[in-house]
């Protein structure tokens, strides 16, 4: 499918996809990260653990995403790299973004998230390592990992740390092999 | 010279002052006189508001040809302004566009309700919302 086509497709469904308020969403988002940080009491620590909560999100999500988008397997990783940005993106956040910068092997991108409607109104303290919209990442691996990829995702810039853009870098490790649990093995 | 003091329940919060055109060289006493008239006018807030349902509360308090305007947030912040001009309805849209300001600052999950503000980008704004009126 072509790039303008999964635009298409995620405009559409974007207009099916139930609403919620947009501050509502925010605040909630706001006050679980406070609140993480309040727990853990370290910053590290919380960028873990945002991590592993898109994680499970992401395995969830999955399914909605391939029932409600009637995607079908992808050929290579640039496939589903455009797939995320202009279909799952735009489905679930309602931004679109913007994949750039391969490498030459076509294994590694970034995603340009120009409009990250988690960090509205947020200021981050000063000096403080926190990568506050990590769930994202956790939500990409989770998602890639149901589906036989590998990845490992990470922030590279933030807007909140004062850079003009986003940018989610996606690295493809490997394709897992489905392979059968050791019990059910043969001898 | 202007001056913006926000109050929360237990201390100030915030203060600034507003250089004005014709800004004469501000002396070192009479910053603290300003900050001496704001804080003795807290009284006087307090009685005013209990009279009115207003948000906006008009002049509250004079000091020689100061004037102390307040402002009550829904949320109990007292805004007080320091000013000159006796110009209601200018300063009730400036407080109105202060508050906005100061929605804008509570919305953000780092910060916490009735605590001082440091936020660099919250002083940035207030600055340019005085410029426009002062």
């Amino acid at each position: 499918m072509s790039a303008s086509a999964n635009a298409r497709l995620g405009e559409q469904i974007w207009q099916k996809m139930p609403k919620i308020n947009a501050e509502f969403f925010t605040l909630t988002y706001g006050a679980m990260v406070v609140q993480l940080m309040r727990d853990l009491e370290d910053v590290q620590l919380v960028n873990e653990k945002l991590e592993k909560m898109g994680h499970s999100i992401g395995c969830r999500l999955i399914d909605e995403f391939l029932a409600k988008s009637g995607i079908n397997n992808c050929n290579e990783f640039a496939e589903t790299a455009d797939v995320i940005a202009k279909v799952a993106f735009k489905m679930f956040l309602g931004v679109s973004v913007e994949v750039a910068s391969w490498n030459d092997e076509k294994t590694s991108c970034s995603l340009l998230v120009y409009d990250n409607p988690l960090t509205d109104f947020v200021e981050l303290p000063p000096n403080i390592n926190l990568y506050y919209s990590n769930v994202l990442c956790g939500v990409i691996r989770g998602a890639l990992e149901m589906v036989q990829l590998r990845v490992e995702c990470y922030f590279v810039r933030d807007t909140l740390r004062g850079d003009d853009v986003n940018e989610i870098r996606l690295e493809l490790k490997e394709h897992i092999k489905d392979e059968m649990a050791e019990e059910y093995r043969r001898e | 010279m202007p001056m913006l003091l926000i109050v929360g329940s237990k201390e100030p919060l915030y203060e600034a002052e507003f250089s004005t055109g014709t800004a004469q060289p501000k002396s070192e006493d009479t910053a603290h006189l300003n900050q001496f008239i704001l804080h003795s006018a807290m009284d006087m807030v307090d009685e005013a508001s209990e009279s009115t349902n207003n948000m906006y509360l008009k002049i509250v308090d004079r000091f020689n040809d100061q004037n102390v305007f307040a402002f009550i947030t829904a949320g109990n912040i007292r805004f007080l302004l320091l000013h000159e001009g006796r110009n209601e309805d200018q300063v009730r849209s400036f407080f109105q566009e202060v508050y906005e300001a100061y929605v804008r600052l509570l919305m953000n999950p780092f910060y916490t309700y009735d605590t001082p503000i440091m936020s660099a980008s919250f002083d940035q704004r207030i600055q340019a919302i005085a410029r426009r009126y002062f």
